[in-house]
């Protein structure tokens, strides 16, 4: 039985519809990410998740209750935020505490758990402190133990690390992760940097335009987005404009690109099947397009001209024009490649993917 | 709806329609009756007398001159003190806004012995040229509009002041590169985009002006203006004229309000957000310049304290000492041990205190009753937008109309057993003044304290409360500790403003609550100059260390 579990959320502000019709569990022990672009409503769930919104309607459970009424005091989940919000005229010792007195929680409880808080989050000692004091990765800590000192029954990020540069970033990334793990909490993390989730996330929900559009693991999302939408969004992808073939068997799809017409196979679930004569799109990662310069022609490969090689230090992008179809091939090397050479592209057909929903 | 939520709303709404909306009504509705028919006849026989129609455009007409000689004035000064470095600056910078904190009153007494007819300057002219007669008179429209441009010049000095520090240095910069001369920046760049601030500083001007009594009263002479034809009228217990003449000046007030307002609306400015270069004063290089400069600053230092200056030394005058002389001939401590030895005087201060200070917590209190009302809140807010804008323009509207005004609403609404209070009469007690003071300067207080809860990070009421803390515990513990030194700050200015309150005092005070400013004016009737000097410079200290407690709490803020 899920922890958390949202049944068809939706949430306006004034005309626009922030989050439509959201449902999403989240299960004991599990680090779950919600991913998407700003302004695509993974904020405003989060803080329907913490009780600091209502929905318009649908219904969120906690442990088998209701709680979609229940203000967000009365919900004890830690919540970590954007901007850390920690109180500024209290000190360190004070921020933390905050949460425990307000429980009425001794005074010899209080420091004993502040002091382990402050142990987990590697600040100790750091209890008299002015909060303006410290450096920015130094309040995020006190954020994430003044969260965790209320032993919450779920924590709450908020794209906590946004404000972080981006070394401090990596590593605040891993001890995090290590620091739930450890304290056997379940998380919900908002974020809209796709490698920060796939990092630290057990699980993903994928949100664009307050609609959630996939759920998954992350090399699940990568590889096999099911929409258009997560196929953009989750990195750089070739999307392919084409049309299944009426030839098709049970176990392969044939289909016809509408740029260059190529006929490209790929496994495809029977129930997936699109109608026939209706453009469709699919989708090949460039990393997973593979260049060829010796002439060898199998299934899926294509003769391509290649247009432009960018150099990007480790990898390198070269564009390709296959006949009209212009793809995109990440490769380690360009070695033995220049512009204007003629080669063959290979689109593996276990890589190529049928996007099932059309949206977007 | 909470039942918290319903509590403040109630106390908001109860406050607004016994203060704001019952009296203003009960006035206008006074003015449109006679013998019990609703008619126009007050106004056609009040609008019918040429000294009515010629208090009306008196009053305007000097309002239109004090903002234009106000901006003559301040709109240079703030160019030169906020855009050059030069020996001297910083004098004037420290006392260019002193005239704001002087009680008008205290004012129009001190330029009475500064620059009256038989006042310190005067004289020494008179002594210097072998003159028969003084050399001039502190009567009429000059003395009101010197002495206006004195009390009112600084909110166009310090909003010019502070729209320069706004704007972009980057914005002339761009302008320069383009091949613009330095008369075109200013032209085409910089007082376009000053315009809001001039816009606001012009406003506050006519409205003070437009207020304006003291001097009226004391040097206007034969100037006759709408606050003084209201309070004679009432003297004279011409009910129906001062009410009308009394709605007439209100309508005249809000009139320019909303002209003001509109005007700002209809144009864009670049946010003052944006991202850019701070500039820097720059140092006048050339040595005849700094030299007119510092000159310039010196003098206008000079310009600004003598008027105090003058103030403290007469009240150190023996009474009886001043009057051929161009000084005080003999000093003395006496008016000040009077001062506090005298039961009569000493309870003029004990009335002006507790009056002030308990409209001044009065209204802090109630402004978090209707800033909680009106803030942004994460959580969404308590009432809709409607509400929001009616609730605003209610708080607005006291500040909007004159003292005079604010005054005879209350009188007139309250001045017989009604069906508000029952058979209770609060004109004639203690609490009329305590009363009027809180309608005049509850909204300074209301300012303060929302834009400091404005200020606050909404965030932090959340993580408050997804640690469990409860709304009481959330206001008390977040809330309070962050939004008190901007409060305090406020209700400080509104205890001060009220300490020198005189234009409304003098229309409905009693022996039970005569104030400090009635004293001042009594003793100034009397020719006890040293007496009455002596109240103002005892005010003056009280105005400037609550000033001085409410800049440290405004740095606490920041």
């Amino acid at each position: 039985m899920a922890l958390l579990s949202l049944k068809n959320i939706s949430r306006s502000f004034g005309t626009t519809k922030a989050v439509a019709d959201v449902s999403l569990e989240v299960q004991q022990g599990e680090f779950f990410g919600l991913l998407g672009p700003s302004g695509c409503g993974k904020t405003t769930t989060l803080r329907m998740i913490a009780g600091l919104e209502k929905p318009d309607s649908g219904t969120i459970q906690f442990q088998n209750a209701d709680v979609t009424n229940l203000p967000a005091e009365r919900r004890g989940f830690g919540m970590v935020f954007q901007n850390y919000a920690l109180f500024p005229h209290l000190n360190v010792f004070e921020n933390v505490a905050f949460g425990l007195r307000a429980r009425h929680a001794s005074k010899a409880e209080m420091g004993e758990r502040v002091a382990s808080a402050l142990e987990l989050v590697q600040l100790p000692g750091y209890d008299k402190r002015a909060v303006d004091e410290l450096s920015g990765g130094q309040q995020q800590r006190v954020a994430i133990a003044r969260a965790i000192a209320i032993q919450p029954a779920l924590l709450l990020f908020d794209e906590p690390l946004s404000n972080l540069d981006v070394s401090l970033r990596e590593s605040t990334r891993s001890e995090l992760r290590e620091l739930v793990t450890r304290l056997g909490l379940t998380a919900v993390y908002v974020t809209h940097d796709q490698e920060e989730a796939f990092a630290l996330c057990d699980r993903i929900s994928v949100m664009v335009g307050g609609h959630l559009m996939q759920t998954g693991e992350p090399r699940e999302l990568y590889e096999h987005p099911s929409d258009i939408a997560v196929a953009r969004f989750l990195g750089r992808n070739n999307l392919i404009k084409a049309m299944r073939l009426s030839s098709s068997d049970a176990s392969e799809g044939e289909f016809k690109t509408l740029e260059g017409g190529h006929t490209l196979r790929l496994p495809v679930k029977h129930s997936e099947l699109s109608p026939l004569n209706q453009p469709v799109f699919l989708a090949i990662r460039p990393e997973h397009v593979q260049l060829r310069t010796n002439g060898d022609s199998g299934p899926n490969s294509l003769r391509g001209n290649i247009r432009e090689i960018v150099f990007a230090g480790a990898t390198s992008t070269v564009r390709l024009d296959a006949a009209g179809l212009l793809l995109e091939a990440l490769v380690l090397q360009p070695d033995g490649l220049s512009i204007n050479q003629e080669c063959t592209v290979v689109l593996p057909h276990d890589r190529l993917t049928l996007l099932q929903n059309q949206r977007g | 709806m909470s039942k918290r939520a319903a509590v403040l709303i109630v106390i908001t709404l109860l406050v607004l329609i016994y203060g704001v909306i019952y009296p203003n009504l009960f006035v206008v509705a006074t003015s449109l009756q006679r013998d019990g028919a609703w008619t126009f006849a007050n106004y056609r026989e009040v609008l019918a007398q040429s000294v009515v129609l010629e208090a009306i455009v008196n009053s305007i007409g000097l309002s239109v001159f004090t903002v234009l000689l106000c901006a003559v004035v301040g709109v240079p000064l703030a160019f030169l003190f906020e855009r050059f470095e030069f020996p001297g600056r910083r004098v004037f910078a420290a006392l260019a806004a002193l005239p704001l904190v002087l009680p008008p009153l205290v004012g129009t007494v001190a330029f009475i012995f500064l620059y009256g007819e038989s006042g310190i300057l005067a004289h020494s002219m008179q002594t210097l040229f072998g003159l028969e007669t003084p050399p001039w008179s502190l009567q009429g429209w000059p003395a009101l509009l010197f002495f206006h441009t004195y009390t009112m010049y600084p909110f166009f000095y310090v909003l010019t002041g502070a729209g320069l520090r706004r704007i972009d240095a980057s914005l002339a910069e761009a302008a320069r590169g383009l091949g613009a001369s330095r008369m075109i920046v200013v032209r085409r760049v910089l007082l376009p985009q000053l315009t809001p601030s001039l816009i606001a500083a012009a406003l506050l001007t006519f409205m003070t002006s437009m207020a304006s009594f003291s001097a009226p009263q004391l040097f206007g002479g034969n100037v006759r203006v709408l606050t003084l034809e209201i309070f004679t009228a009432r003297q004279r217990s011409d009910v129906v004229m001062a009410v009308t003449e009394t709605v007439i000046l209100a309508v005249i007030s809000l009139a320019a309000l909303i002209f003001f307002q509109r005007y700002e609306g209809t144009r864009k400015f670049a946010a003052a957000a944006m991202k850019g270069a701070p500039r820097r004063r720059a140092a006048i290089a050339s040595g005849k310049t700094r030299v007119i400069a510092t000159i310039v600053a010196i003098v206008f230092a000079i310009l600004l304290v003598l008027p105090v200056a003058t103030l403290v030394l007469v009240s150190f005058a023996r009474e009886g000492s001043w009057t051929t002389q161009t000084l005080p001939s003999a000093y003395t401590v006496a008016n000040y041990v009077r001062l506090f030895s005298e039961p009569l005087a000493a309870e003029v201060f004990v009335n002006s205190l507790s009056m002030s200070a308990i409209a001044a917590v009065a209204s802090l209190l109630w402004s978090f009753c209707i800033v909680t009302l009106l803030v942004k809140r994460g959580r969404g807010r308590l009432i809709d937008k409607t509400w929001r804008r009616l609730l605003s323009l209610l708080v607005l509207i006291p500040w909007a109309l004159p003292g005079t005004v604010v005054a005879v609403s209350v009188a007139e609404a309250y001045g017989r057993p009604g069906s508000l209070l029952g058979s209770f009469v609060l004109v004639g007690t203690f609490w009329i003044l305590p009363v009027v003071y809180f309608l005049r300067f509850m909204p300074l207080v209301v300012r303060a304290v929302q834009a400091s809860m404005e200020q606050l990070d909404p965030a932090l009421d959340e993580a408050a409360g997804s640690l469990g803390a409860h709304a009481w515990q959330r206001f008390t513990r977040v809330t309070l500790p962050l939004v008190w030194p901007g409060a305090v700050a406020g209700t400080l200015l509104a205890f001060v403003i009220a300490l020198g309150e005189y234009v409304a005092s003098v229309l409905v005070f009693v022996p039970a609550n005569r104030p400090i400013s009635i004293a001042i004016a009594s003793e100034l009737r009397d020719f006890n100059l040293g007496a009455a000097a002596a109240y103002g410079v005892v005010l003056i200290v009280i105005i400037s260390i609550s000033m001085v407690a409410a800049g440290k709490l405004e740095r606490m803020r920041g």
